[in-house]
């Protein structure tokens, strides 16, 4: 990866990155109510891989989805105030943090039904395929949702059919408390897996942006030639608790400690140093990101909030809610 | 055209006519293909359609209801087969908290054009998890669009209005009517769901029902008509909307309401129905509203344990009998 394209890729990471560390502080202060699945940590799985997509292709996303808003072009801004109440947020404050959408770049989703979002995204290609359009449709998911019976039935259909889809799980080691290992018949949670289904199951570093990117080319590639999914195993770790306040002191600090140490902003900024980036470039771009964070909680915090009649719009396509005649 | 149609052949010339003129409009479902569906309700489309848009897929009910989601999501209308309404529970998740919501919890950014056809309640002894009358489901949940046609012409004028809407849409089939008869619907037939039917006019009672309750109702109808009692029926033909008004306007004429339901009494439609009619048509009531619905109690299998449960038409007369002398 030259390095223009990968110091753009590390600069969305640390908005991400700085988007997520403002969205704890906001949640700790009380401007942020209900819960929040903080991606600090997780920021080269989606950064990278959407390096790999088209713009057109479709992206489904879970409940920790803030970084793959982002990644598909979502600003600080809309994401906080979504997550603030506020009627700029991306989904109007009808949505909060575990639903970001943004439907305009085909970001079609945050779902908070470990699993649901599978079969859509298999929908999705299949809707690609049929309207012959070459679009390729992605789920992420956690390491949770490949015990839930929905991850199967879209990873057999999906193979059935020969779709264009990826599934790409981000194995941060933990379903919420507990360690995925404790609870999973193998080894590695997704990866191990797509033989059942007779794909690919590719296990990645996904704190590596550059790694996930070309593996995540490589599989799109293969699937829009009509060689049908495959899954991508992405090895990663939260520098937050699962949500909310969680300490997540359930981790052993040593294991704790050997993540931040692989941290992907680091290891983007080692890649560009390699590459000859020097310092000052990478802290002109750290600030940038640290500014438009602080300018998007400043418009965030000074947004109206939403209409209160707005609760009554939106259930139907014509905008109402009515439902009786 | 033949002079009269099935009910169960209306189900798949309600889709094809929608398959001719829409390219978007897909199926997917369990047999639905190669075995024009285990009620022969998609008899003709994979000859006609092809097996790009008529697909048969495995028992993955989460992966049916969940990919014709994603499908509606991006420029398709996907009709998507529940074998038996019974299966529901197996994707309700999709039912309950995707669809329905998805539209509302992005701020109105997606659109979720798609039905859930599925074939629903008793009468053909499938015992208790083959034969439940399942709309009820659905009725608790906002966002969904619930149609349940009486009639042959009525499952092809619905169907259409059901494909063509921007809203999710769950279709119940009855199993009971499938065999039934009727005249055939003229070309480009829609019936527009929220619309009740006044099915039999009448001055002294109004009899409310829904799919094989309506067969029902006529017929007890007809049996009182001989006694002197003179009954209205209302076909409600959709639960959502609720044509509350149509209901309004009979209670208007006849003074007295009977809801007849195949679900069990507890969280039947009627109860939300009643409940519109004891806020808004109180002063219209000469009687206490009844409602005959299901007894609360799994589907038996034996017939004559099952007469016992589901509104019948001895059942229904005698009611009346008693609300018309009230």
């Amino acid at each position: 990866m030259e390095a223009t394209e990968l110091l753009s890729l590390y600069e969305r990471m640390a908005l991400i990155r700085r988007t997520e560390k403002a969205a704890h502080d906001l949640f700790m202060s009380g401007l942020v109510k209900g819960t929040t699945h903080l991606a600090a940590g997780h920021e080269a799985i989606a950064v990278g891989a959407s390096a790999a997509l088209r713009p057109d292709d479709y992206v489904f996303a879970t409940y920790r989805g803030h970084h793959h808003a982002m990644a598909r072009g979502a600003t600080p801004e809309e994401c906080l105030a979504e997550l603030m109440s506020r009627a700029t947020g991306l989904c109007a404050a009808k949505g909060g943090s575990m639903h970001l959408t943004k439907a305009s770049a085909n970001m079609l989703g945050s779902y908070a039904i470990v699993g649901a979002h599978l079969p859509m995204a298999v929908g999705a290609a299949w809707s690609a395929r049929l309207r012959g359009t070459g679009q390729l449709a992605v789920a992420f998911f956690g390491d949770g949702a490949t015990n839930i019976g929905a991850f199967h039935e879209a990873l057999n259909l999906a193979a059935v059919w020969k779709l264009p889809v990826l599934f790409v799980c981000e194995n941060n080691l933990y379903m919420e408390y507990t360690p995925i290992a404790d609870v999973t018949a193998v080894a590695r949670p997704a990866a191990d897996r797509a033989p059942a289904y007779g794909v690919p199951g590719e296990v990645v570093d996904g704190n590596d942006v550059v790694a996930v990117r070309e593996t995540v080319a490589a599989l799109a590639e293969r699937a829009r030639a009509g060689d049908g999914p495959a899954i991508v195993e992405a090895e990663t770790y939260r520098h937050f608790g699962h949500s909310r306040a969680d300490p997540a002191a359930y981790r052993p600090a040593e294991e704790v400690e050997r993540w931040l140490k692989h941290d992907p902003l680091d290891l983007a900024r080692g890649r560009l140093a390699e590459l000859g980036v020097d310092e000052q470039t990478l802290s002109a771009a750290d600030e940038r990101a640290r500014d438009a964070v602080q300018r998007a909680v400043d418009a965030a915090k000074n947004a109206p909030p939403p209409d209160p009649r707005e609760a009554l719009t939106d259930v139907w396509a014509d905008g109402g809610a009515a439902w009786r005649t | 055209m033949a002079d009269v149609i099935t009910y169960r052949e209306a189900v798949a010339e309600g889709i094809a006519r929608e398959m001719r003129r829409d390219p978007a409009v897909v199926c997917l479902g369990e047999d639905i293909a190669e075995a024009g569906g285990v009620f022969k309700t998609t008899v003709g489309l994979l000859k006609e359609f092809g097996p790009e848009r008529v697909w048969d897929t495995p028992i993955s009910e989460q992966a049916i209801v969940g990919a014709a989601m994603g499908a509606a999501m991006t420029g398709m209308r996907p009709v998507a087969e529940i074998m038996f309404s019974d299966f529901l529970a197996c994707c309700w998740d999709y039912l309950a908290n995707e669809i329905p919501k998805v539209r509302y919890m992005t701020g109105g950014q997606v659109t979720v054009p798609l039905v859930v056809r599925t074939a629903n309640g008793g009468g053909l002894g499938f015992g208790a998890q083959h034969s439940q009358a399942t709309e009820n489901w659905a009725l608790t949940v906002p966002g969904l669009k619930i149609a349940a046609p009486a009639t042959p012409a009525d499952v092809v004028g619905m169907m259409a209005a059901a494909i063509r809407s921007d809203d999710p849409v769950v279709f119940f089939e009855h199993k009971g009517l499938l065999a039934s008869k009727g005249a055939p619907p003229p070309p480009g037939h829609v019936v527009e769901l929220g619309r009740a039917a006044v099915v039999r006019e009448g001055a002294d009672v109004t009899l409310v029902a829904l799919a094989s309750m309506v067969p029902v109702a006529l017929t007890a109808a007809s049996r009182l008509a001989a006694e002197g009692i003179d009954v209205e029926v209302v076909d409600l033909r959709s639960l959502i909307p609720l044509d509350t008004a149509t209901v309004l306007a009979s209670l208007g004429r006849t003074s007295r309401l009977m809801t007849v339901e195949e679900n069990p009494y507890q969280g039947g439609w009627g109860a939300t129905l009643v409940s519109v009619v004891a806020d808004e048509g109180f002063g219209l009531l000469d009687a206490p509203v009844r409602r005959i619905a299901a007894e609360c109690v799994p589907l038996p299998f034996a017939d004559a344990l099952e007469e016992q449960v589901i509104p019948t038409v001895d059942k229904v007369v005698a009611a009346v009998r008693s609300l018309a002398a009230y």
